[in-house]
């Protein structure tokens, strides 16, 4: 127990961080879709060093990070169906040139 | 069953046979007409019960049957509904059940059931007859059922149970309900043939005649009610009760309360009992069908005003000393016995078989308002019940020689000839005997053909009662009236019965169905029968044979109870008199008629009544008219009324024009739309700006809005 909460709160912050840079500069969606499973997992952290660090009695830490990770899952499989389907019809997998979504 | 349950069921059965036919059975002729006769047997059976069992009762008039129960709440009391069986509400009842009877078995046969239905015959208009053609070939013309059939039965029955209600009825309140029911139904009754103009016109003349005197009894009610704080007839005819409201007088022409309620409740019977100068409805009201004309206009309805007087005559006579007449009394005698001396002067001239018996009726009612104004009670009593008899019986065998003339109409196809004109028929006695017969009886009745007739016995006691107490000019006038009752009685019986058919329709007339002839005997038989219930006991020879039954029974129920007068033989002899002598007469001047020119009494005075359809129509009906089209309509609402709405109409249409082009379309409007054109060239200039269609810009304004909501909260909210 020499390692205090703070370094994983830290450490879960900056991989969010990371991986909201990554959605919000990277141009391929792929990448978008990979930073977005890093703020996930970010949070997961969060999730786990909370439930280890409160009472370990209680296992909603671990249960809802386990939810994350299917909904991560499923996130995944449903966004890299979409990609492929993008990319099918306009052979392009580049966010700015996905400008559809406007007036 | 207890007699009090079985008085309170009496008018029960009739309503809901006019539900029932109106509601269920309209479609089926049969069942219409067995569901009303059957209704109208079971009140019969229940009135007989109810007789029979009065018969029973020791001094009946002061043990009375009698139930009621509290009705409408006004304020701290009760208005109180209930049923009252004494001597004589028993006795009226046993003639309404009889004559009500009857006229439901004769409207079968008298609208033609059985008959085939008309070949042109339209809702609203009396049967015009059927052609039928049989084995042989031969064509010929057969009179058609009423097309209308149901609907006449459910509206007898309705009127049945407003006689039986007005009869039944212990306190003014239901007695006025049972009242203008039957006055509805006169109505809708006299208007049957809807689509004749004059049966519309008779039909609206008379509700409106009838309303006035209606107007005046319920102004008598209600000033009974607010003196007396009852309309109970047991509280209002007790001896107190009616010394404290003849000893207090009102500002009106000096009469006390007892006598202006009188007069007041008086005028409601003047236009009920058609009598002078509200007479005028119940002539026309002949257009209706002839079981109309004798249930409603010749044997209750009218007679129901006579009755609602006898109700109240305790009130009426309240301070009479038995010898001079208070005012109300004078103007009751002195209506009736005008009453009945005009009314027959004019029924002396008509020719209408019809209306020769309304004008009979309007007199002989008279004759009962002249008896209860010179305070012979029994009298009017026991003239209400015979006239109720053989009245009936004889509309109901005009009916029948109407029935047969329009036979002889189809059959001879010679539409020319009024069935109902008198002068048409002639020599019927061969080809109708048992119509002949009876509306022999019923005419000798109504003439007081002396000793056997009903008519003679109450007619003679209404002359005797007038004498005897000493008036004698109402005694006067009644024995020419008398005189010519007779007279146009033998007048009518000649013309149509005896000599020779004077047209070829009266040749090929025929008797009529048994369903009208068994009750024109059934009526007969009273006719001549219930006048022998009133025997005076010191009539020479017959007095005392049978006792006189009816002077004892209905006299008990008054609280004193009325003498019987000392014998004489001068209204005797008067009416023994007038009635052979008005007979005779009759019978020498029209035995050799031939036709309207030859008689001599065609008096166009006598003809046109008086002149006094023509009087109300010049001094009522114009007016009325010019004052309904000219005044109200023209002047009051299309110029005051209108214009000033149209003004105030035409101010608010040009404030609202000017608001619309001043305020509305520039301020309102142009706000809102200034607001929405700004938004809208806003959204245009931004839109290529903030809304690109690039994801990644969008997340990024998100972030951008997100952290600077939480620096918000954070540094101010908290």
């Amino acid at each position: 127990m020499s390692i205090p909460l703070s370094w994983y709160l830290v450490l879960s912050a900056a991989l969010f961080s990371i991986g909201l840079f990554g959605v919000l500069a990277r141009k391929n969606a792929v990448a978008i879709l990979l930073g977005i499973e890093l703020m996930l997992n970010a949070v997961n952290i969060n999730l786990v060093a909370f439930w280890r660090y409160g009472s370990t009695a209680s296992l909603a830490g671990q249960v809802f990070a386990i939810i994350v990770f299917a909904v991560a899952a499923a996130e995944v499989a449903v966004g890299l169906a979409l990609i492929i389907s993008v990319y099918r019809r306009r052979t392009t997998v580049i966010a700015d040139e996905l400008d559809l979504l406007k007036w | 069953m207890a007699t009090e349950s079985i008085i309170w069921l009496l008018p029960l059965p009739p309503l809901l046979a006019f539900f029932v036919i109106i509601l269920f059975t309209n479609k089926g002729k049969a069942l219409s007409h067995s569901i009303a006769v059957g209704a109208a047997a079971l009140s019969w059976l229940g009135s007989m019960v109810v007789f029979v069992r009065t018969l029973a009762v020791e001094n009946f008039g002061k043990e009375v049957f009698q139930s009621s129960i509290n009705w409408l709440p006004t304020g701290d009391k009760w208005l109180k509904i209930g049923v009252l069986i004494d001597p004589l509400s028993a006795i009226t009842i046993f003639f309404v059940a009889w004559t009500v009877l009857m006229i439901f078995i004769y409207s079968i046969g008298y609208h033609n059931y059985g008959q085939p239905n008309g070949d042109h015959d339209r809702k609203g208009l009396p049967p015009h007859g059927a052609t039928l053609i049989d084995e042989h070939g031969h064509q010929q013309t057969v009179p058609s059922i009423e097309p209308m059939y149901a609907r006449f039965f459910a509206f007898i029955g309705l009127f049945a149970f407003g006689m039986y209600t007005l009869v039944v009825s212990d306190n003014l309140l239901t007695m006025f309900v049972g009242w203008e029911i039957m006055g509805l139904c006169s109505y809708l009754l006299i208007g049957f043939w809807f689509g004749k103009p004059s049966a519309r016109n008779a039909a609206v003349k008379a509700f409106m005649t009838t309303r006035i005197g209606d107007v005046f009894m319920l102004l008598g009610i209600s000033f009974i009610y607010s003196a007396t704080g009852s309309l109970s007839f047991r509280d209002i005819l007790n001896e107190h009760t009616l010394s404290v409201l003849a000893s207090t007088t009102t500002p009106i022409l000096g009469l006390s309360a007892a006598g202006l309620m009188g007069l007041l409740l008086f005028i409601g019977t003047v236009g009920k009992s058609a009598q002078w100068p509200l007479h005028v409805w119940l002539p026309d009201a002949m257009e209706g069908p002839t079981p109309v004309s004798a249930m409603i206009h010749a044997a209750t309805m009218v007679s129901a005003g006579v009755y609602a007087v006898i109700r109240m005559f305790p009130l009426i006579t309240a301070g009479f000393d038995g010898h001079n007449l208070t005012t109300t009394m004078s103007v009751i005698a002195f209506i009736g016995a005008f009453t009945a001396l005009f009314a027959a002067t004019i029924a002396v001239a008509q020719n209408d078989i019809k209306r020769v018996l309304a004008y009979s009726t309007i007199s002989q009612l008279g004759f009962m308002i002249a008896a209860l104004g010179v305070g012979a009670y029994v009298a009017a009593v026991f003239h209400l019940v015979t006239h109720a008899f053989f009245k009936a019986l004889l509309f109901l065998g005009s009916g029948s020689v109407i029935h047969g003339m329009e036979h002889g109409v189809l059959h001879t196809g010679d539409h020319s000839v009024d069935p109902q004109d008198m002068f048409n028929m002639g020599g019927l006695r061969k080809k109708m005997p048992i119509t002949f017969w009876t509306f022999l009886i019923g005419g000798f009745a109504l003439s007081g053909f002396p000793i056997l007739t009903a008519g003679f016995w109450s007619k003679d006691e209404i002359l005797a009662d007038a004498f005897g107490n000493g008036h004698m000019v109402v005694f006067i006038t009644l024995a020419v009236a008398a005189f010519l009752t007779a007279f146009y009685t033998m007048r009518q019986i000649t013309l149509t019965f005896l000599g020779e058919p004077r047209t070829k329709p009266a040749e090929h007339a025929q008797e009529t169905h048994w369903t009208m002839t068994l009750p024109l005997v059934i009526l007969a038989v009273f006719a001549i029968g219930f006048g022998w219930v009133g025997i005076p006991e010191k009539f020479p020879v017959l007095g005392g044979l049978i006792p006189n039954w009816f002077h004892e029974f209905v006299g008990g129920t008054l609280a004193e109870r009325p003498e019987v007068l000392v014998f004489n033989m001068v209204p005797l002899m008067t009416s023994l008199v007038v009635a052979l002598g008005g007979l005779l007469v009759g019978w020498l001047v029209y035995r050799n008629v031939k036709s309207a020119v030859e008689d001599k009494l065609q008096i166009n005075v006598l003809k046109n009544k008086y002149y006094f359809d023509e009087i109300y129509d010049f001094l009522f009906v114009k007016p009325s008219y010019w004052f309904a089209e000219t005044f109200a309509y023209k002047f009051i609402d299309q110029t005051i009324i209108d214009g000033f709405i149209n003004r105030i109409g035409g101010v608010a249409q040009s404030l609202g024009t000017g608001f619309r082009k001043y305020f509305d379309a520039p301020v309102v409007n142009g706000f809102g739309d200034m607001v929405g054109e700004s938004a809208k060239k806003i959204g245009k200039k931004l839109s290529p700006i903030i809304q690109r269609g690039r994801i990644q810009y969008y997340m990024v304004a998100s972030l951008t809005v997100a952290i600077i909501v939480a620096i918000l909260y954070y540094f101010i909210l908290t």
